[in-house]
């Protein structure tokens, strides 16, 4: 015991000791998330939109002026004349164009039906499906509207039988995106922090030699290893504390959960993060290879993890693999308990699953571990 | 061997893959000995000293340290032995103080308690405590790494070329304390490519290739070499060498220091017949004596055979 806590003063003086490496763990995380948090978001604004407006009627400039006056469009360059070859998609000028073909009017008023024509810049698949259904919503809105005038005209019955439909948000009431993200954000930057420095700072004492100085001394593997492991995981949830109090005060995210259960949880996650760091460390030898693995497996990780893509849109195999993803779990576990206040039964499965991760993970670490030290 | 052996080694044989770093090496060091292995890099010299040190498994023959198996017994072992590998390896970010506290703790020890042992080491490092070890000198960083190595008192020192990259100064300095801590009843295990090095040992081992080839005292070492030995100079020593290789009764030629040590195929031979030969093939200030056999010397004609 009395060695462990000998231990423990050593790593720590390192660690506060490391000039070049105490900004990078605690102000880059920082930085990270407040760029991050305001940034990563699906919402899509100044979809910039040139016009080619053959019609030139007031139904045409009436359909432009409600989409520039949805704030998600701004026009980029208009003409009366101009050729329909997407030009401007090429070169980057608009990331759409609207075409309305003659006869624009005309055709809304009779019974033809009325056509115009929408080309996206479909480089970002994404992107351009959600300027897509922005500029239908509005289109529709308008030959709805005109739509109904003729109702009006004809058979004003028809508008009482309409369905009215009120969407409810549950727990994001203005779905607001920093609320979605900044929880998934805060797991990421926590989990980069305790993976990379457990596996550098083991695959440190391999690089410059002390490992074998420590090998033949009577210290325990399991001195050894809490000695590695406690202060990473203790800086790794002092960091998340640091981070949820940034997500409160700063991004306004609601921290509906208790945050006994939150910290009670980061550190069943970190400690398969960190005996994943560990497990890496175990057969590298340089913080070079330990680095790039890592990052090998964090990338895999993040981009499976549902942080951007929802799980539930992924293929089936790709939805099997991310079960093995411990990243997925517990930013399902902090999102559950942050935003909707989940006790601990609603994330019991994700609980025991890291549980069992850990387990293995830290197991095979240690087992591996012996092997070097042989 | 007997009851009072330190270190015990039968039949040591370590293969990495294909390359046969250790073949069937044995021997004994007794308690107290300054027991020294010389022998070329990549001779097999590290591997032996971490087999001893528990660090590694051979894979044929078995050895004892202070009476202790280095497999079965590792744990216990580990209490025992202070090893110094080669590379330095002490934490270059903590200060000499903190080092030599950490490493005290690691074996359950204090530095007050075992102070008296390492006091005629740790006072020429002491003014520089509070200075990281990464920023030592090549010599106090092995003052250092022999404090570490003392700090629990072991019975059984191993040094893996602790001179090496370290001034004349130091060295010397160093191998003082080797003898001061020999004589406290340490048994001292050291490798050195320093031949010079060899002779302040109580016994040397000559090691090449994963083989031990001779294990005799220093002057037994020298002894051993029969054949008269000449020391020669002259004025083009790159000249004085390639025309004595050149030379048909040549044994060897081994260039050493400012002369060239060189032996005759020949048993009966005057210096003036090697001044002779040398002046008529040109070469100036030509000087022959002939002089007694180093360590060196003998490990070089051991190694020829």
């Amino acid at each position: 015991m009395r060695t462990l806590l000998f231990i423990l003063q050593k790593e720590f003086l390192q660690i506060f000791r490391n000039r070049a490496m105490l900004p990078i763990i605690f102000v880059m995380p920082v930085v990270q998330l407040i760029i991050l948090g305001n940034a990563a978001t699906f919402e899509i604004k100044q979809i910039e939109m040139s016009v080619v407006d053959r019609d030139n009627s007031l139904s045409s400039r009436q359909l432009i002026d409600k989409m520039e006056a949805s704030g998600y469009f701004a026009m980029s360059s208009y003409s009366v004349d101009g050729r329909d070859t997407g030009e401007e998609l090429l070169t980057g000028e608009a990331d759409m164009q609207l075409v309305i073909p003659k006869h624009f009017e005309r055709d809304l008023r009779t019974v033809e039906p009325a056509t115009i024509q929408l080309i996206f810049d479909a480089q970002d698949g994404a992107t351009a499906g959600v300027a897509n259904s922005y500029a239908s919503t509005i289109i529709s809105d308008i030959s709805r509207h005109v739509a109904i005038d003729r109702v009006h005209l004809a058979a004003e019955s028809e508008v009482s039988r309409r369905i009215a439909v009120i969407p409810a948000n549950w727990y994001n009431p203005n779905l607001n995106y920093q609320t979605y993200m900044v929880p998934g954000i805060l797991v990421i930057l926590v989990t980069m922090i305790g993976t990379f420095l457990s596996a550098m700072n083991v695959v440190r004492e391999k690089e410059i030699g002390t490992i074998e100085q420590l090998n033949v001394t009577p210290l325990k593997r399991y001195q050894f290893i809490v000695g590695k492991l406690l202060p990473l995981l203790i800086i790794a949830l002092a960091e998340l504390a640091f981070g949820l109090v940034i997500a409160r005060v700063l991004f306004d995210v609601p921290i509906l959960g208790s945050l006994s259960l939150i910290f009670a949880l980061a550190t069943v996650y970190l400690l398969v993060m960190l005996g994943f760091g560990l497990w890496i460390s175990t057969f590298t030898h340089t913080q070079q290879q330990a680095m790039f693995l890592a990052w090998f497996f964090m990338v895999v990780f993040i981009l499976m993890s549902g942080l951007f893509t929802p799980i539930e849109s992924m293929p089936e195999w790709a939805q099997r693999v991310t079960l093995a993803n411990p990243v997925a779990y517990f930013i399902k576990i902090m999102r559950r308990v942050m935003l909707k206040g989940a006790g601990f039964g609603a994330v019991s499965v994700e609980f025991w699953a890291l549980t069992v991760y850990a387990t293995l993970i830290l197991s095979l670490a240690v087992k591996q571990y012996r092997k070097v030290s042989a | 061997m007997s009851a009072n052996a330190s270190v015990v080694a039968t039949e040591l044989s370590k293969a990495f893959k294909a390359t046969r770093a250790l073949a069937d090496v044995s021997f004994s060091v007794e308690r107290g000995e300054l027991f020294g292995f010389i022998g070329p890099d990549g001779s097999g010299k590290t591997t032996l000293f971490r087999i001893l040190t528990t660090l590694l498994v051979p894979d044929a023959g078995e050895a004892f340290v202070d009476g202790l198996h280095v497999v079965r017994d590792y744990r216990e072992l580990r209490k025992r032995i202070g090893y110094m590998p080669g590379r330095f390896s002490l934490y270059q970010d903590l200060t000499v103080a903190e080092n030599l506290s950490f490493f005290a703790s690691v074996f359950g020890t204090t530095v007050e308690e075992n102070y008296d042992l390492i006091r005629d080491i740790y006072v020429q490092i002491e003014p520089f405590r509070d200075r990281k070890a990464g920023k030592l000198s090549g010599g106090m960083k092995q003052k250092l790494a022999l404090s570490c190595a003392l700090i629990h008192r072991p019975t059984v020192l191993l040094l893996d070329e602790p001179t090496t990259g370290v001034d004349a100064v130091s060295r010397r300095e160093f191998w003082d304390m080797l003898l001061r801590l020999k004589s406290a009843g340490i048994s001292i295990l050291v490798s050195t490519p320093y031949m010079d090095e060899a002779r302040l040992c109580d016994r040397v081992g000559l090691i090449q290739n994963g083989t031990l080839m001779q294990v005799d005292t220093p002057a037994n070492i020298e002894n051993s070499f029969d054949r008269p030995l000449f020391g020669i100079t002259a004025q083009d020593r790159y000249r004085l060498l390639t025309t004595l290789r050149g030379y048909p009764f040549a044994n060897s030629v081994y260039a050493f220091g400012e002369s060239v040590h060189y032996t005759d195929r020949r048993n009966e031979v005057e210096p003036s017949m090697l001044v002779d030969f040398l002046q008529k093939s040109g070469l100036t200030d030509v000087a022959v004596r002939p002089i007694g056999a180093g360590v060196e010397d003998a490990f070089m004609a051991l190694m020829d055979e």
